[in-house]
């Protein structure tokens, strides 16, 4: 279990220090420090074993986040919590940044005294938490018997996630299918590999303690339905470049708690009795059939031994209807640039001298254009004969559909005790397409 | 030049660095360094020429990224072209890049000496110097080539300013200290030594190291620099603090070139000049004679110079050792240092004394300060001055003084710091041998150590104690008294268990009069430490035990007990077992003469340097303990009794097994003492009847890789390996076979004390018996031997017997032991019947102990004659045309042993549905085993494991078998 939490600035001071049991000594705090964040070695694994300690590190912008312990704890475990922590922050006051963690730090032990017990992680819930643990210092008068023994029944109760009687003059539903991409290809096209991770991420605002189910093209729901008779969504909602595809197959996926995980191991159906407000209701994962929002062409041509010649055209490959938003290819250079001239099509491209690499940052793109750049670097001779590893180019970008090609076929409502039905609830359903590692070989 | 309105600020490089320091993460200071280096590129690029500053200024940033940790792989030639530039500040800037950055690029290298030439050669100092710094710094073989020879010529000529003298010399000394073969010695040198007289201290104070350096490889040729360094070292101590000026240290004249000229003259023996001689002790006693003077600041710097100068006289004065009233003089100088509030002074004071007490003038005025030191052991709060208290009280201890320092030591031992404790220990030990006055008193002292610190009491203190008292009768008694009431004590430490046991082994006799330590009462206290010891103390105690039936006829009972029970006998441990089982066996058969003579009192040690002395000298290293013997070899202590010797430290260290009859370290040493008839007797007890004689007695790994190609054939070779080749020939009649077994020795030389014998383990000795012929002991190298075994099958049986081999070979003793294939088919005869008979007895055998049957998968393509070879290889008739399955392989035969005989009918079905063609046929095989039905069948379960091993031997296919019993 987890013995310790420590947050540090970039300069490795200690922020926040909360230890939990007593194997953990106050040395653990200098450990680290010394360690891993002053090493002489940038550290890159994220668990560090240190006399027989174990420091289980995430960093946010620069702050580093770290859990100790002794024992021989699930690191998936403490690193779920870690990413929670952070979420609840998040939640709690915004960046986390060492500004807010010292403005916030009362709030932040009294988190940790909540979530952590002992060392075992608690309710972590961001909504349930924010009934009892507020930012406006001590109310005046002291909440009320019924709103504490509320509270308890529900953080004790087996719907901790949501209270009861919740009411809303509009009951309305925000449904976002968040994709990154990550591909790695060859100079020829080829593709080395890829993947989409994805996230679904609602934001509710209903009454009462409605029941949700959720449907999408999950290939294994719409086999089964397509061995049973005909189904009743073929052909509808056509987004994305994607035409013939009407199922996708998920390679593996997690839920929020509040989904019924029973319901889904047998039936597969994700049925739930959402949180009230935002929150992530599923992760998942594909490998298959990805749609590649973009093709990079690389030419890169070395003219003796102080001239290089890069010529680099992307390919749009959606609907054209469609439009991409914050493009930004980024080309690196090799480290001995001492001049470089672009020409470019569209966009603006500039050599970015800190960076070691030629950014061309276009702000909007249609589906099934094409554009090119080409650039004229200069490179100063130099003494080691080493080459040049020829880094990849690497892209970013925003498209508005779903590059795994994930649909939401239906998210039904139901709440049996109050009078609204599901055609009441205003639903909104929007797809964000987001590159995460996309990378060419040059 | 706009360069010089600009100053020599460089504002631009303030920023940078001002920039850097701001950077709130490595991130940012990363893409700032990336960005001012692609900024340098672009202005290195070479298109325009760059004025002195900004090239200056460029390269002093690269220089700092290179220092935060940066690589750096352009501007050396920028850097070079600085070293060409007029301005002082570029140049300096362009050496200190190559001295930073270079590294051995020969094209690069060729500028840089080149220009290092130029300014070497040119009239300029500042020029000069940085030239020499240059060097110097870099240091590199390239370096030491190029200039080696130019350098002395500077140092030497006439006309050179006094700075470059100071640096050619210092850089002189850098290179000889790194490539000395490149630095040519010659006629220069008698001139360096003439520097000694310069006018300037500064040039003095560089030659006078660089001398020192130079004199150590050859003092002769350097011998001149004695007596100059005497009168300069004279001129120095007695010129009053003014006349130095410039050199002059908080009122302390010169006191680094005062403390190299003692070093110089350290290199050397006293001079003989008596005048000469006459002048140096004149300069040591004023040294010591200013140390009693008042201070004449307050300032630590003064009283560091002061001490500094005074320690390096104190160290001549004990170098040359020839100067009753110095060494005395220095002595109470130290002493006084002793108290002083300064803890590194009283740490120099500690370790010079050290070397004080070894001389044999100043040796008795060490003494006089045991008080002192302690004291200091008790109350010092830095550990590394009580480790040198420690150091001078073991240097300073001699005959008179021993109890009392002993005593200090034990007692400070107890709370002594864990890094320091096994040292001491080793010294107490040492010093409580070598000046024991009386033996009781050693050995008290030495179990009062093992009382005290046991765990840091190494292996060789206590052989020592051990090897003493084995040697010194009048002590032997006494110690064996003392070490039965120190196993009196309900915990007492291991260590001190095995000095009882060995001597209470040894001489326990001595003490079996008192009623008090009667034999059964000695036994019984070691007894009850046994289970709380580790192996090798429990091995000792076996011994002892066994000793104890030798002094103590009328114990042997107890202690056979003992030894029969099961913890000793089957005791996990090999050691301890063969110990037990080879002592029980040795008590019950040899007479009491025999036991008498193999049970004798051990012989006295060979006198030789004592093992701990050797231990303590690698501990310390070399050179680091002062050597007692050394200082004063004509003070043989403890008379001819003492292995001291003038030779003992150069002795090289032994082996601390070799110290003590090396126990516990071998098995076969501790069960054969050395006497040649005990030992000849002793084979006879154990070959008596050698076969069985150890059931429990692990053989090592059994080799059985041939084994299974054994199943279904009867010749060819068993076992093989680099030195023996075991072959097989074997015919099998009804229940009775026999096997030629054929030993090649496959290498040149003779195996000796060759022995062989077939091993069946518990049941497998009911079921088979197997007789074999005795062969030679010796096999000659390249020749074979044969030995006849005769089998008979009794009953049916499981397991194989195992035949093992044993012999010397090359004084190595070999043990191998391999599986013979004697397998219960061997005894199949084969019986022909008919179709209808056959299936008539197959349907009768239905109850589920009468067959067994197996699928598996062809390992190899299946070939129908190989399978029919096989099938009959395995001992059955094949009957053909038998199975209405053309495809299937049909067996029957009869098993013969002594008291049944066994009917077994096989089946083998190859899969009819198989891919055809594929590699992965699938094989079914059935095997029938009928037993005739009037036969009881109580080892039903053993015969269908066989069967379900057989298959899978047969045909190397994994498969299917029925076998049904009758």
């Amino acid at each position: 279990m987890i013995g310790g939490l420590f947050i540090y600035n970039h300069k490795g001071e200690v922020l926040i220090s909360r230890v939990y049991r007593d194997d953990i000594g106050r040395n653990a705090v200098d450990a680290f420090r010394v360690n891993v964040i002053h090493a002489r070695q940038q550290v890159r694994s994220p668990v560090t074993n240190i006399a027989r300690t174990s420091f289980f590190h995430v960093k946010r912008s620069n702050i580093w986040l770290a859990a100790v312990t002794k024992q021989n704890v699930n690191a998936a475990m403490v690193f779920e919590f870690l990413y929670k922590m952070c979420d609840v922050m998040t939640a709690y006051f915004g960046k986390i940044s060492e500004e807010n963690i010292k403005n916030n730090f009362v709030l932040i032990y009294e988190l940790l005294d909540e979530i952590l017990d002992f060392g075992y992680p608690q309710n972590s819930e961001t909504g349930a938490l924010k009934t009892f643990i507020t930012q406006q210092g001590i109310k005046s008068q002291p909440q009320t018997k019924e709103e504490q023994s509320q509270i308890t029944s529900q953080v004790t109760g087996q719907i901790g996630w949501r209270r009861e009687g919740i009411k809303y003059r509009r009951n309305e539903l925000f449904l976002d299918v968040l994709e990154s991409v990550n591909l790695l290809m060859s100079p020829q096209g080829q593709v080395l590999s890829a993947h989409v991770s994805g996230r679904v991420v609602m934001k509710s605002y209903l009454s009462g303690m409605p029941e949700c189910k959720f449907g999408m093209n999950d290939k294994i729901v719409i086999d089964k339905q397509g061995k049973g008779g005909a189904t009743d969504d073929s052909g509808k909602s056509e987004l994305g470049g994607s035409s013939g595809k009407q199922s996708i197959a998920i390679d593996d996926c997690t839920f929020h708690q509040c989904v019924r995980l029973s319901k889904f191991d047998s039936e597969r159906s994700i049925s739930f009795i959402p949180p009230d407000g935002e929150y992530e209701l599923m992760r998942y994962r594909t490998t298959k059939d990805i749609i590649l929002p973009f093709r990079v062409i690389p030419l890169v041509r070395e003219v003796g031994r102080t001239k290089l010649e890069v010529k680099v055209v992307i390919k749009s490959n959606f609907k054209p209807s469609l439009l991409a938003q914050k493009i930004e290819v980024r080309i690196p250079t090799p480290l001995n640039t001492s001049g470089v001239q672009v020409i470019c099509m569209k966009g603006k491209a500039k050599y970015k001298a800190s960076e070691n690499a030629i950014v061309w940052k276009i702000k909007r793109m249609a589906g099934m254009k094409e554009s090119q750049i080409s650039a004229e670097i200069e490179l100063l001779p130099t003494n080691d004969k080493k080459k040049w590893a020829r880094p990849p180019i690497s892209m970013n970008f925003e498209v508005p559909f779903a590059p795994s090609g994930l649909k939401v076929r239906y998210l039904k409502v139901f709440e049996p005790k109050l009078n609204y039905s599901d055609h009441d609830v205003i639903k909104w359903v929007r797809y964000i397409g987001r590159s995460g590692i996309y990378e060419t070989r040059c | 030049m706009p360069a010089v309105s600009k100053g020599d600020g460089m504002r631009g490089l303030a920023v940078f660095i001002s920039d850097i320091r701001n950077c709130k993460s490595k991130e940012a200071e990363i893409k700032r360094i990336n960005k001012e280096l692609a900024n340098i590129r672009s202005k290195f690029k070479g298109d325009k020429a760059l004025d002195g500053y900004s090239k200056k200024k460029y390269v002093c940033k690269l220089l700092f990224i290179f220092l935060l940790g940066h690589d750096i792989d352009f501007g050396h030639m920028e850097a070079v072209n600085l070293l060409s530039s007029n301005k002082y500040t570029e140049k300096q800037i362009g050496y200190l890049f190559i001295s930073v950055l270079v590294n051995s690029n020969s094209d690069l290298i060729r500028l840089i000496n080149n220009a290092i030439k130029n300014d070497l050669s040119s009239r300029n100092p500042t020029f000069m110097n940085l030239a020499l710094h240059c060097i110097a710094n870099v240091g590199s073989r390239e370096m030491a080539e190029a200039f080696a020879a130019d350098i002395p010529r500077i140092l030497v000529a006439g006309d050179t300013m006094d700075s470059v003298k100071q640096s050619a010399a210092l850089c002189l000394l850098r290179l000889n200290r790194t490539s000395p073969d490149l630095v040519p010695m010659g006629e220069w040198t008698s001139r360096v030594v003439h520097l000694l007289n310069d006018q300037h201290l500064g040039v003095v104070t560089a030659a006078t190291s660089l001398i020192t350096t130079l004199a150590q490889k050859n003092p002769e040729e350097f011998k001149t620099s004695v007596s100059l360094a005497v009168a300069r070292l004279s001129r120095i101590v007695t010129s009053a603090s003014t006349d130095l000026q410039d050199y002059t240290y908080y009122f302390v004249p010169a006191p680094w070139l005062s403390v190299k000229l003692l070093r110089l003259l350290q290199c050397y023996p006293p001079p003989e000049d008596a005048a000469i001689r006459g002048r140096l002790s004149e300069c040591l006693e004023t040294i010591l004679n200013k140390a009693q003077e008042p201070p004449k600041s307050k300032k630590v710097q003064h009283s560091n110079a002061k001490n500094a100068v005074l320690f390096e006289a104190i160290s001549l004065i004990i170098h040359h050792d020839s100067e009753p009233t110095l060494l005395v003089r220095a002595c109470n100088q130290l002493g006084q240092f002793l108290q002083h509030r300064e803890t590194n002074l009283r740490y120099l004071a500690l370790e010079s004394m050290c070397t004080l007490a070894s001389s044999e003038f100043s040796h008795e005025a060490v003494k006089t300060h045991i008080e002192t030191v302690i004291n200091a052991l008790k109350t010092e709060r830095d550990v590394s001055v009580r480790q040198r208290a420690v150091d001078l009280l073991y240097a300073m201890c001699d005959r008179s003084n021993v109890q009392q320092i002993v005593a200090e030591m034990l007692n400070y031992l107890e709370t002594a710091d864990y890094s320091i404790r096994e040292e001491i220990v080793l010294k107490v030990a040492i010093l409580a041998e070598k000046y024991a006055v009386d033996y009781t008193w050693y050995v008290d002292t030495i179990l009062n150590l093992i009382r005290i610190a046991g765990d840091y009491v190494s292996e060789e203190v206590w052989y020592r104690v051990i090897q003493i008292v084995i040697n010194r009768d009048d002590v032997q008694g006494y110690a064996a008294k003392t070490v039965f009431e120190a196993l009196q004590a309900p915990a007492c430490h291991e260590n001190l268990v095995k000095v009882g046991g060995y001597i209470l082994g040894e001489f326990g006799n001595l003490i079996a009069g008192d009623p008090r330590s009667s034999p059964l009462v000695q036994f019984n206290l070691l007894h009850s430490k046994f289970h709380l010891c580790s192996v090798p103390s429990r091995a000792l105690l076996l011994s002892t035990y066994i000793k104890f039936i030798n002094l103590f006829p009328e114990v042997k009972g107890t202690i056979q007990e003992v030894l029969r029970s099961d913890s000793q006998l089957r005791n996990a441990d090999v050691e301890l077992q063969q110990r037990a089982v080879e002592y029980l066996r040795l008590s019950c058969i040899a007479s009491t003469d025999i036991l008498a003579t193999v049970l004798e009192e051990m012989p006295p040690f060979p006198e030789r340097e004592s093992s701990i002395l050797a231990k303590l000298k690698r501990k310390k290293g070399p050179g680091m303990v002062p050597d007692i013997e050394e200082g004063r070899k004509d003070k043989n202590v403890n008379g001819g009794m003492e292995p001291i010797s003038t030779n003992a430290t150069t002795k090289s260290t032994p082996s601390p097994s070799t110290d003590l009859l090396s126990l516990g370290s071998s098995p076969a040493l501790s069960s054969a003492p050395p006497s040649s008839s005990a030992g000849g007797l002793l084979v006879d007890v154990f070959t008596e009847n050698h076969a069985p004689a150890a059931p429990g007695v692990p053989m090592g790994p059994v080799a059985d890789d041939n084994f299974s190609r054994f199943v279904c054939k009867n010749n060819g070779v068993l076992f093989e390996n680099q030195l023996v080749q075991i072959g097989l020939k074997s015919e099998f009649r009804q229940n009775l076979g026999r096997m030629y077994i054929f030993f090649g020795n496959k290498t040149s030389t003779q195996f000796l004390n060759f022995s062989s014998s077939v091993i069946c383990q518990d049941s497998l000795k009911t079921q088979l018996s197997i007789h074999i012929k005795p062969a030679d002991p010796t096999v000659d190298g390249g020749a074979q031997l044969q030995q006849i075994l005769n089998i008979e099958c009794v009953s049916d049986f499981v397991e194989a017997p195992v035949l093992s081999i044993q012999f010397r070979y090359g004084g190595t003793l070999q043990n191998i032991a391999v599986k013979l294939p004697i397998t219960l088919n061997k005894f199949f005869q084969p019986t022909e019947m008919t179709s209808q008979d056959f299936f008539q007895r197959w349907k009768q055998l239905s109850s589920p102990q009468q067959e067994v049957q197996k699928i598996f998968k062809a390992k190899h393509s299946m070939d129908t004659e190989v399978t029919k070879a096989k099938i009959i290889g395995f001992g059955v008739a094949l009957l053909d045309r038998v199975d209405p399955n053309p495809s299937n392989f049909v067996g029957a035969g009869v098993i013969h042993t002594k008291t049944t005989q066994v009917g077994c009918l096989l089946r083998l079905e190859p899969n009819t549905q198989a891919q055809v063609g594929g590699p992965e046929r699938v094989l079914a095989c059935a095997l029938a085993c009928a037993r005739c039905r009037a036969v009881p069948s109580p080892n039903a379960s053993l015969s269908p494991s066989l069967f379900t091993d057989v298959p899978s031997h047969t045909t190397d296919k994994q498969g299917h078998c029925i076998a049904a019993a009758l």
